[in-house]
């Protein structure tokens, strides 16, 4: 089953695809482009994954991390499906990355590999977009670089667990304005998903709801305002986000 | 005597009451009793983002080590972390130590309370978005590297007291000339005061805005003064804010934290 949150009729509703329309928990079928997509849950606790496909980690110039390189993101950074991200007027790079993002399921302390699926609710698309202007080297990648209002899509959808049998295994594509840009399977993960269970939990209670992005393999490339970012991944979801400039903010 | 916002323990609201904080007292149907004897939660629930390298003294630490590998420079905007909700612990419990530590730093902050949504904030204007202030126990497994993000070291379940509560804004003479002083086992091991803050609250509240928005019940921590003192399991900590109050928590051994015994 695959599951959004939307905006529809002044309320938030939850969501089922039907045969390419929507229908809602309440039992109406209602268009697509007639809805808001919200992030398909409400995100608590955010983890992302820095350089964990080893040819991003080449293409940045890094080793490849012998311990999970873990950052957090707040709220305000997350968007739905079809959602406008901020590129400032003064960024010369900013780049999209196409990732899995796995949603915790329950309350999940020192679980064991074989168990963590177990743990996990479900899978949806991540755009984690960075501007690497903003790069210092203080708990790199910093928050402002990686926690930027509106910077980083995720959805369309929940896709539950049961439904996916082998998320190792998926292909993740990204596409600007059309064209492949960034090509990539999960397979090629360093710390796959069962491992970065393991290893979160092995010091703190995760919860229901909270979210690890798994990381981008390479093909980063520069975007421009107008720019429409097509992430993929096989089974899970097409993340659509459109890149606008500051000149729809008037405090900017 | 000031106005704090509380939230009593089982209580799902937060209560507005008068506040002695020099005698660290609340008036409770007209009598003063002591803080202590209330069991109190934890008074905020949006979002807890840290503040790095924020003291003079904090930075002057670090040395030549800023323009050398990895650091290479000082660094030119504010750096934040976020303390997630698993740290959030109230006053008067338990910090875990975790098995294979024998130390942690009490990272003493002073809690900075949004009032409302803040997005690319002026200096002028800042303050009013802020309701009030808190203390915050920003505790971390002690670690020297700040290049990789350090989760694992402060993303502890407990590894953030919060409280005992917040006061109103209005009720803080000068917010950048605040004294702060750890005390462990009764003995002071810091003193530090927000006027060496290296941004200033209301400059900090402008930089930050600028690239993400803080939401009403939000909390920016000023920063950790250098030199946080560490403490052993059995130790306890008691962190005092001139004007704001007392944070009191005691060291634990994890095996033995329960998030509702008060000790």
């Amino acid at each position: 089953m695959r599951t959004a949150r939307i905006s529809y009729g002044g309320a938030i509703h939850e969501a089922f695809e039907m045969n390419g329309r929507l229908q809602l928990e309440d039992g109406r079928i209602v268009e697509e482009k007639n809805v808001d997509w919200l992030t398909p849950i409400v995100p608590r606790t955010v983890f992302a994954l820095g350089l964990n496909y080893a040819d991003h980690a080449a293409e940045l110039a890094f080793d490849v991390p012998t311990e999970p390189l873990v950052f957090l993101k707040g709220p305000t950074t997350f968007l739905g499906h079809h959602a406008f991200t901020r590129r400032p007027a003064d960024v010369t790079y900013m780049h999209y990355e196409c990732e899995l993002a796995v949603v915790i399921g329950k309350t999940a302390r020192q679980v064991n590999k074989e168990d963590a699926y177990d743990y996990v609710k479900g899978y949806s698309v991540a755009n984690d977009y960075a501007i690497r202007d903003y790069l210092e080297n203080y708990y790199r990648p910093n928050l402002r670089v990686k926690n930027r209002d509106t910077c980083t899509p995720l959805g369309p959808w929940l896709v539950d667990e049961k439904d996916v049998p082998n998320p190792m295994d998926l292909k993740l594509t990204t596409h600007v304005n059309g064209k492949l840009v960034q090509q990539g399977t999960t397979a090629d993960m360093i710390f796959d998903i069962p491992m970065l269970i393991t290893y979160l939990s092995s010091f703190m209670t995760l919860s229901e709801n909270d979210v690890i992005l798994t990381g981008t393999p390479k093909g980063s490339v520069n975007t421009a305002v107008g720019d429409v970012v097509v992430t993929e991944i096989e089974g899970i979801g097409r993340l659509v986000n459109t890149i606008i400039g500051d000149e729809s903010f008037q405090n900017r | 005597m000031s106005t704090a916002k509380i939230k009593w323990l089982g209580s799902m609201e937060l209560d507005s009451v008068e506040v002695d904080v020099g005698t660290n007292s609340i008036v409770v149907d007209g009598n003063a009793r002591c803080a202590k004897e209330h069991a109190m939660d934890i008074p905020i629930s949006g979002t807890l983002y840290g503040t790095l390298l924020n003291y003079q003294g904090a930075l002057k630490r670090m040395g030549d080590a800023v323009y050398e590998t990895p650091y290479n420079s000082p660094p030119a905007a504010p750096v934040l972390y976020i303390k997630p909700l698993n740290t959030f612990n109230r006053n008067g419990a338990g910090i875990p130590m975790p098995t294979d530590e024998s130390t942690l730093e009490m990272g003493a902050a002073l809690g900075i309370v949004m009032a409302s949504t803040a997005v690319a904030l002026t200096e002028d204007t800042a303050m009013d978005h802020v309701a009030g202030f808190t203390i915050v126990n920003d505790v971390s497994i002690p670690h020297d590297s700040v290049f990789r993000p350090a989760v694992q070291h402060k993303a502890r379940d407990g590894f953030c007291p919060v409280g005992p509560w917040i006061i109103n804004r209005e009720d803080v003479v000068d917010p950048d000339n605040l004294a702060i002083r750890v005390f462990i086992n009764n003995e002071l091991r810091q003193e530090n005061s927000t006027k060496n803050l290296i941004r200033p609250i209301a400059r900090l509240l402008s930089d930050v805005t600028e690239f993400m928005t803080l939401r009403q019940g939000d909390v920016l921590l000023a920063g950790v003064p250098e030199d946080a003192p560490l403490a052993r399991v059995g130790d306890s900590v008691r962190i005092e804010i001139s004007e704001i109050g007392t944070l009191e928590n005691v060291v634990i051994d994890e095996k033995t934290f329960i998030r509702r015994e008060t000790l």
